[in-house]
């Protein structure tokens, strides 16, 4: 019998100190709803239909990427599951579908959702859920506030700071400038035209002779065109989206006007924009860039770009290799990927958002060479640098530094 | 032998709408409990009186067009434009004047029984495809208008208003969307029951009798105009408080939400639901929340099962069902179920 | 001055294209009375042919007319097949149906070639005249094929048995057969030449707004107002009517932006087109009930 206790007393004391070793990992796992030891949820909105639909392809793009992560092992072990809704870019159908990404599929947070309404839609209930409203696929400028929406986070240079960079440029290289202005009707639109006339100082009004608006549902704006052109002005910023920007370009060759003309990125893809509205036509556009052109020839041999044109051809062949919304889906998912990697096992809501705010140089795939993600806990803006490009023969060429804005007022 | 009442409904048919009445009363009891059932027991979730919330209120928005084209039959392809009005109602006085969320019905239905009203007298002069056709340009219309920069000042423009949903009063134990979906459901039994009874009186036969013979009803002394341009009120006003209950569930509103898309979808739901008939309003309601949800899953399983040359996209789902629909019903879900139930009864 | 004729004459591009696509919506009314709201997507579907057309080596005037006699039969194919048994619904079932199509031709679409944008070149010849400044070659060869079309359409009408047995077969279906005229396949005719039309007005329109799903939602609309403001059952009104909703359309914003520039008041401008169209619209129609050309009709009590 005292040999049973001793057996006993040392098993026990054996198993108790075993435990004591393992302790310390058991505990650092920490989960909220939507992550486990197997498992990463993450839920995602698009406009797969309807006004916007163009913009579906980056959802596609970020599920091709999460499976090729996944067929590598995952992230720290665990497989990500990327769920994805249909919104229509109409906010009421938005809400419902975060609603039930959170509430019925449980995911841990919702990444990338796309367009201003919308995420103006869903902003107050993740915030007041705590539920992280990460890396939004709109650059308003309004979602870096992170005193009021903590849990809301941008992800590409805002609007106001692009449109800011074009009207110092205009100011500085454009001599008695008369600019026109043709502008989206909508949120986005407004949103870039504010920035500019902040960046053109007391002065807008004066120097903007023309600003013209059209709709998502008008079918030309051929007849906004011409009223710019008989503004007599000599600038152009063109804050369109890109089946509206390729016509623009190419009515103002075809009427003969020549002014000199700013672009905004949203529109700046070679493949979806310039190509269709014609090469010649486009000579001399600038616009500011953070992403590689994909049919740009200087960058055809560089690692990134190899490495992304091979992930599509694997994951995502049906994917048009000459859309700059592929580069876009496919860098932003591999920020999603660092974070989560680097919150270890720490998976609780609160810590994805503090390992978001919290990138330092962190360099992506088919970023601009000198560009790089930088958050804080007081800088959620991930991207503040551009540089700016001018259209040269048949690709973008850039020139100047790259450019930075400090974080729009908060 | 069939005697007849003072009213001259046949004493037959009275028991029997007395029997239907109890089965009705039953049913809304129950649905008033479910907060309480379902709740409770975690049965249904907050996001399923969401979607419960949301049937009752494309219940309601259906009902409205129901009342317009089943019953008068004048096309309305634009309803959206009413819903849209009546949750702009709904939003503005809530974030600029601070009303509570209960008091903004009222202002919403008149409101827009008064835009449809408005609506209604040039359509007196439009037939059948002319009428369905303005009406769209409408629905077309209505984010325009509501971007306008002269009513920027309250309608924001493209950022829409943020609003709040209500907490239930009084501290009873409910979430905020059990108590909506209790709130909508109270309204949505208020407005059948008037629509039941307004459908039973004089109105609602010279309504039907002008949607069925417009000539014969005039000769007979019924004065059409005045019964279309405020059948138009009432249906927008119908349609326009579902818009006002909507505006309060998603607690936010903007021109985007508004577009034409809406106003097919309820059409669309009227049609498919049975276009004149009440019970075919509920059934259009579910139809129109619950639709797109089982066409997108549907195309997920068939994608997942079945390796096609293409993507499939939800909307191909969804047109074929609505074909198919229409063959085999082309009188509407309510119509094809109460043709069953005449064939089983054996009549 | 010479921002006025820019404005018209581009009014009269637009306009050339909401014609067209009015004349295909006229077709179909006529010879089966109803409206049909996938006229816009059967027409964006032919215009992606002709790009796969294109694609695959043929030039375009040959890919046209391919495309637009396939287009006859998909139209004569969903009248047979999908609106044959039909022909007795209510008429609001019918338009779920239309709906339906619009449904399924909108998201194949999509999934056959993607929602991003695809260029289709003009097949106009480039070249420089005097007018080079106020509108394109293509633009001006929209609005002649356009004509052509109505032409064409007025010849077949006026001139042919098969043309006059489609009228009457529309007017009098009931006498028609008597007189052995094939009712039936008359609508199918009718569906067959709508959407070749269709498919004209879509490989048309596609070089000048960039081919993409949702290329002819908006152009849709405006072919309604066209067709509305012209007179549903008149091809010739129908015309008019998208021309006429083209021009004043431009006209109103140019206008606008006239009074903001000189009185500094903004009333109207690019962003109430639509609700001009609107109100042009129901203006119309309410002094003019059957629309500027169209037939009035009387019934008999």
């Amino acid at each position: 019998m005292h040999h049973t206790t001793r057996r006993l007393l040392l098993t026990g004391t054996g198993a108790l100190a075993l435990a004591l070793a393992v302790s310390p990992v058991c505990a650092q796992k920490k989960y909220d709803e939507g992550a486990t030891d197997t498992e990463i949820k993450i839920g995602h909105t698009n406009p797969y239909s309807g006004n916007a639909s163009a913009y579906g392809t980056i959802g596609k793009v970020i599920d091709a990427y999460f499976k090729m992560v996944n067929e590598q092992g995952g992230i720290n072990g665990r497989k990500i599951t990327f769920i994805s809704y249909d919104d229509g870019y109409s906010p009421p159908k938005t809400v419902e579908m975060v609603r039930k990404l959170v509430e019925e599929d449980r995911v841990l947070f919702v990444f990338q959702t796309l367009g201003t309404p919308p995420n103006t839609a869903i902003q107050k209930y993740l915030n007041g859920k705590k539920v992280p409203q990460l890396f939004v696929a709109t650059g308003a400028s309004k979602w870096g506030h992170y005193k009021e929406n903590p849990w809301t986070m941008g992800y590409q240079p805002d609007y106001v700071t692009e449109a800011i960079i074009y009207a110092k440029h205009i100011l500085a290289n454009v001599k008695d400038p008369k600019i026109g202005v043709l502008m989206q009707n909508d949120d986005y639109g407004k949103d870039y035209f504010n920035g500019f006339k902040q960046g053109l100082g007391k002065d807008a009004d004066k120097l903007i002779v023309s600003h013209v608006t059209y709709e998502v549902t008008d079918p030309t704006v051929d007849s906004q065109m011409i009223q710019l052109k008989n503004s007599g002005a000599n600038v152009f910023f063109n804050i369109t989206t890109p089946k509206f920007a390729a016509q623009a370009i190419k009515k103002a060759a075809e009427i003969g006007w020549k002014p000199a003309q700013y672009l905004n990125n949203v529109s700046a893809s070679v493949g979806t924009v310039i190509k269709p509205a014609g090469f010649e036509n486009s000579q001399g556009i600038i616009t500011a860039a953070y992403l590689k052109d994909p049919t740009d020839p200087q960058w055809a041999n560089a690692k990134d770009f190899l490495e992304w044109k091979a992930f599509m051809q694997k994951y995502y062949p049906t994917g048009n290799l000459a859309d700059g919304n592929n580069v876009f889906g496919y860098s932003v998912a591999t920020l999603m990927s660092i974070v989560l990697k680097q919150c270890g096992d720490d998976l609780t809501r609160a810590n994805v958002m503090k390992q978001a705010a919290n990138l330092k140089n962190v360099d992506l795939p088919l970023l601009l060479p000198g560009i790089k993600v930088n958050t804080s806990p007081t800088d959620f803006y991930p991207l503040q640098s551009v540089q700016l490009q001018k259209f040269e023969g048949e690709t973008w060429k850039l020139f100047g530094d790259v450019l930075s804005n400090e974080a729009a007022s908060n | 032998m069939a005697t007849t009442t003072a009213n001259g409904i046949a004493a037959g048919e009275r028991s029997a709408s007395l029997g239907r009445g109890y089965w009705l009363t039953g049913i809304v009891i129950v649905l008033a409990l479910l907060p309480l059932i379902g709740g409770k027991t975690g049965l249904i979730s907050n996001y399923g009186f969401l979607q419960l919330s949301l049937m009752i209120v494309y219940a309601i928005a259906v009902l409205g067009l129901i009342l317009l084209t089943g019953f008068n039959g004048q096309i309305s392809l634009g309803h959206g434009a009413f819903f849209a009005v009546g949750a702009y109602v709904a939003a503005v006085l809530i974030d600029q004047a601070n009303w509570p969320y209960w008091a903004t019905l009222p202002v919403a239905a008149i409101m827009c029984f008064l835009v449809g009203y408005l609506f209604g007298l040039p359509a007196l002069r439009l037939e059948g495809h002319y009428l369905a056709l303005a009406t769209f340009a409408l629905a077309v219309a209505v984010p325009q208008i509501l971007k306008y920069r002269h009513f920027e000042w309250f309608t924001n423009g493209v950022q829409g208003i943020n609003i709040f949903k209500p907490d239930p009063p009084f501290g009873l134990p409910l979430s905020a969307d059990q108590w909506m979906y209790l709130v909508v459901l109270a309204v949505a039994v208020l407005m059948f029951w008037i629509a039941r009874n307004l459908l039973d009186s004089r109105t609602g036969r010279a309504l039907r009798a002008i949607r069925d013979h417009t000539m014969a009803a005039s000769t007979m002394g019924i004065n059409v105009a005045h019964y279309k341009t405020v059948v138009f009120g009432v249906s927008a006003l119908y349609t326009g408080v579902a818009g006002a209950l909507h505006a309060i569930i998603f607690e936010f509103v903007a021109p985007d939400s508004f577009r034409f898309e809406l106003s097919i979808a309820i059409l669309v739901g009227a049609v498919v639901g049975g276009i004149a008939s009440l019970p075919g309003a509920v059934i259009g309601g579910v139809f129109v929340q619950v639709i797109e949800k089982y066409a997108d899953a549907l195309t997920k399983k068939l994608t997942a099962a079945v390796n096609l040359p293409l993507d499939l996209e939800p909307w191909t789902i969804y047109g074929i069902a609505l074909i198919v629909l229409m063959y085999t019903m082309p009188m509407g879900i309510a119509g094809g179920l109460a043709l069953l139930w005449r064939r089983l009864r054996g009549s | 001055m010479e921002q006025l004729i820019q404005q018209v004459a581009s009014g009269l591009a637009n306009g050339a294209i909401y014609a067209c696509l009015a004349l295909a919506l006229v077709m179909i009314f006529v010879s089966t009375d109803h409206i049909n709201f996938a006229q816009g997507e059967l027409a964006m579907f032919s215009a992606y042919l002709v790009w796969q057309a294109l694609e695959w080596g043929m030039s375009f005037w040959l890919a046209l007319p391919v495309v637009a006699l396939f287009s006859f039969l998909i139209g004569v194919g969903i009248e047979r097949v999908i609106l044959r048994p039909l022909h007795h619904a209510p008429v609001l079932s019918v338009v779920v149906v239309f709906i339906g199509l619009l449904a399924i031709f909108h998201s194949l679409a999509g999934a056959i070639w993607g929602h991003t944008i695809k260029a289709i070149p003009s097949p106009f010849p480039h070249f420089t005249f005097v007018g080079s400044g106020y509108i394109g070659p293509h633009q001006i060869g929209m609005i002649v094929v356009t004509v052509m079309l109505l032409v064409a359409l007025f010849a077949f009408f006026r001139f042919t048995p098969l043309g006059l047995a489609m009228r009457a077969a529309a007017q009098n279906p009931a006498s028609a057969r008597l007189a052995g005229i094939r009712v039936d396949w008359m609508l199918a005719l009718g569906w067959g030449l709508a959407a070749a039309i269709g498919a004209v007005a879509g490989s048309l329109v596609a070089p000048a707004v960039y081919l993409e799903p949702n290329m002819m939602a908006s152009i849709l609309l405006y072919g309604f107002a066209g067709a509305l403001v012209g007179g549903i059952s008149s091809p010739g009104g129908a015309v008019a009517g998208g021309f006429i909703v083209g021009v004043l359309e431009n006209l109103i914003a140019y206008l606008g932006n006239l009074l903001e520039k000189t009185t500094g008041v903004y009333v109207i401008g690019n962003g109430e087109k639509l609700t001009v169209a609107l109100i042009i619209v129901i203006t119309v129609l309410t002094l003019k009930p059957s629309g500027l050309f169209g037939q009035v009709s009387v019934k008999r009590v």
